[in-house]
């Protein structure tokens, strides 16, 4: 492979000793719907691993598996070596905070938190020495007497977050936990979770609808579609190199044009396509047989304006039709002769461009073939 | 007048209609109660006399006679009819809670469509008159009853066992006739428990027993607070079980009203008897009133 490996986060991807949770072709069928089907997954120790994907793709009733709340129809899950595919959710070293919190309404914050330690080998001083702990880690400590009907959602989060890490376990499931905040809120949470998994070193599993949440928080994310992987990458390794064409429309913006390999040299595969009226080249390094019908992504923000017939390849020329100004860039929709239609951003460096562009105004804009990727699926 | 009707806020006229309904029907029954208890009685048609007399002389005359209410204290009788009733409708609603408990329990827990056809069992006995229903406890209970004939048939036992006019004969009764007033309202509570707090206690390492203990009971205390309430409080003035199935030796409030005004026509007593038993009974009712404030603002 030739593609920059900087990018892409080695450790997670082939790493030392034993994951801490394999999913073993696993599958989940409740009658004829297929909720998870066939899945395998290597999660590692301190991993913050997310599990995306549209509603309804399956990564609940995933979670749920690793959680005992659910079992399997075949397969195994493995914790740190132990098959715990039959094992009751209360014996799993396992804790979850659930999306809606779940929090018992006629218990104190203290007592919630205390809950899970009444059958760890504690006593009754090491038990409220912890739940000080755990309060003071979330932030907390003034609410331990009150009841959660008398907190705000950012505050049950937080007592949920502290119950679930109370007995320290290996690992923490995460149901879409910032799905109940406000935007402000979510953001600055986000960077508390991972800092916080950082500083306690316990592997995360999340389940997000949320891409940018999974872009933001994760070491490795999987993209889940009807009930499959689609891919488990880094976050940067799945933006900039999907691997299918779900991926790719997932995550981000896209702009997909269709084609079949005239020819693959080495790292370079040459690509026809009819959509864009000039030659792709793209670094790859599969193997691509000539004429098979391929798809070139190329996110929006690679595209650079050009000078028309400067490129020996990779060159659009078409006319400007819509522009969005969002403050920080600028979205602009180009139509092709081909009458595909094109994504272009660009970063609105300055306050007022020289030459801005227009409504109607005829540009070229190019790509460097390492800035795009080959989509066969 | 037509006017002042369609100008009349529509939302105040609805709430007007259970106030009106209680007025007529709770209050006015009641002050009438409160006005005999306080009178003297007499031998006569009604058996009371009237507190308010205007004299000859043009002289309006209230005498009002507590001396109902005295007699209430002073004579152990009423104060241990009050007591028996109250032992037998506490000991009854326990009964019905260690009954009814798992049934509603049970129910809530079936496949939803099991769940309707479950709940008519429970609802079905209405379909049959109460006091038929007690009577053929009669022809079970008695001492050649189908309970005896079985138990003996089955060498159990060889002489047939007292069960009839006894306070057994009375809880089977009671519990038997109540228990679907204590299921519903708790069957309604179990089922609108949230199952991911169930998940959360698994989560965090309770076992099924601690799960039930910690959360399923405590979330269903007002279920069994209001299930309570409907057994405790009619059970408390029950006539016709105690009448029909208890002894000599079974005292009840209600019988005793029954005695008062039928045969001893004495109605200003058993007015009195009525109006303390009311009293008695607000009491509970307001302790519950206040626990569903508190569940209500809870669950805010």
């Amino acid at each position: 492979m030739n593609q920059p490996r900087s990018l892409a986060n080695q450790s997670w991807s082939a790493p030392e000793g034993e994951p801490v949770v394999r999913i073993e072709k696993v599958t989940k069928h409740f009658g004829e719907v297929y909720a998870v089907d066939d899945i395998s997954i290597d999660i590692h120790r301190g991993e913050f691993f997310s599990l995306l994907g549209a509603s309804g793709c399956g990564k609940t009733t995933l979670l749920r598996m690793l959680a005992g709340f659910e079992t399997p129809s075949s397969g195994r899950i493995y914790i740190d070596g132990q098959d715990v595919t039959d094992v009751p959710p209360y014996k799993r070293p396992i804790n979850m905070m659930f999306q809606s919190y779940a929090l018992f309404p006629h218990m104190t914050v203290a007592q919630n938190i205390a809950y899970g330690l009444k059958n760890e080998p504690l006593n009754r001083q090491q038990r409220r020495e912890r739940v000080v702990e755990m309060m003071a880690l979330v932030q907390i400590e003034k609410l331990a007497t009150r009841k959660p009907h008398q907190l705000s959602g950012g505050q049950r989060q937080r007592v949920a977050l502290a119950r679930a890490l109370a007995k320290h376990p290996k690992i923490l499931l995460l149901d879409e936990p910032l799905g109940a905040l406000d935007k402000k809120l979510r953001e600055r949470t986000q960077f508390e979770l991972v800092n916080l998994q950082e500083r306690l070193g316990i592997t995360f599993i999340i389940v997000t609808h949320d891409q940018e949440e999974a872009m933001t928080m994760s070491s490795r994310i999987a993209l889940m579609h009807d009930g499959r992987i689609e891919q488990v990458d880094s976050p940067r390794r799945m933006y900039e190199f999907p691997a299918t064409r779900y991926a790719a429309n997932f995550i981000g913006s896209v702009n997909m044009f269709e084609g079949h390999v005239v020819s693959h040299e080495q790292d370079m595969v040459t690509i026809a396509s009819e959509e864009t009226g000039s030659e792709l080249i793209v670094h790859h390094s599969q193997p691509l047989t000539q004429g098979m019908p391929v798809t070139v992504a190329v996110r929006p923000e690679k595209l650079k304006l050009t000078e028309k017939g400067t490129n020996p390849a990779n060159e659009i020329t078409g006319t400007i039709q819509e522009i969005a100004y969002l403050g920080d860039v600028s979205i602009y929709h180009i139509d092709l002769p081909s009458g595909k239609r094109v994504q272009f951003t660009q970063s609105n460096i300055q306050a007022l461009a020289e030459l801005p562009l227009t409504w109607g105004q005829e540009i070229t804009l190019t790509w460097s073939s390492h800035s795009c990727g080959v989509l066969s699926q | 007048m037509k006017l002042s009707f369609a100008t009349a806020n529509p939302q105040k006229l609805i709430v007007a209609i259970p106030w009106l309904w209680l007025a007529l029907f709770f209050v006015m029954p009641f002050i009438f109660i409160l006005k005999i208890s306080v009178s003297e009685p007499q031998l006569a048609m009604p058996p009371y006399q009237d507190w308010i007399r205007e004299f000859e002389d043009g002289l309006l005359t209230i005498t009002l006679n507590f001396g109902n209410y005295l007699l209430l204290l002073e004579d152990d009788l009423y104060v241990s009819a009050l007591l028996g009733s109250a032992t037998i409708a506490g000991i009854s609603t326990l009964l019905c809670l260690l009954i009814g408990y798992p049934m509603a329990y049970a129910i809530a827990l079936a496949p939803s469509h099991w769940r309707m056809p479950l709940l008519m069992l429970i609802i079905l006995p209405f379909w049959t008159s109460f006091l038929l229903r007690v009577y053929a406890w009669i022809g079970i209970l008695k001492d050649n009853g189908l309970l005896n004939q079985l138990l003996m048939s089955i060498g159990l036992i060889d002489q047939p066992l007292q069960i009839l006019h006894t306070p057994v004969a009375v809880y089977i009764g009671v519990v038997y006739s109540y228990l679907p007033f204590l299921v519903l309202p708790l069957y309604a509570t179990l089922v609108r428990l949230d199952n991911t707090l169930l998940e959360a206690a698994a989560d965090l390492g309770a076992r099924p027993l601690r799960q039930f203990m910690t959360v399923t009971l405590p979330q269903s205390v007002p279920g069994m607070v209001a299930g309570s309430m409907l057994v405790f409080i009619p059970v408390m003035g029950e006539f016709v079980i105690p009448d029909l199935l208890g002894g000599p030796d079974t005292l009840m409030v209600g019988k005793l009203m029954w005695t008062e005004f039928f045969n001893n026509k004495d109605w200003p007593v058993a007015s009195s008897l009525a109006a303390v038993l009311l009293m008695l009974l607000i009491i509970p009712f307001v302790f519950m009133r206040h626990f569903e404030q508190r569940t209500a603002e809870e669950e805010k």
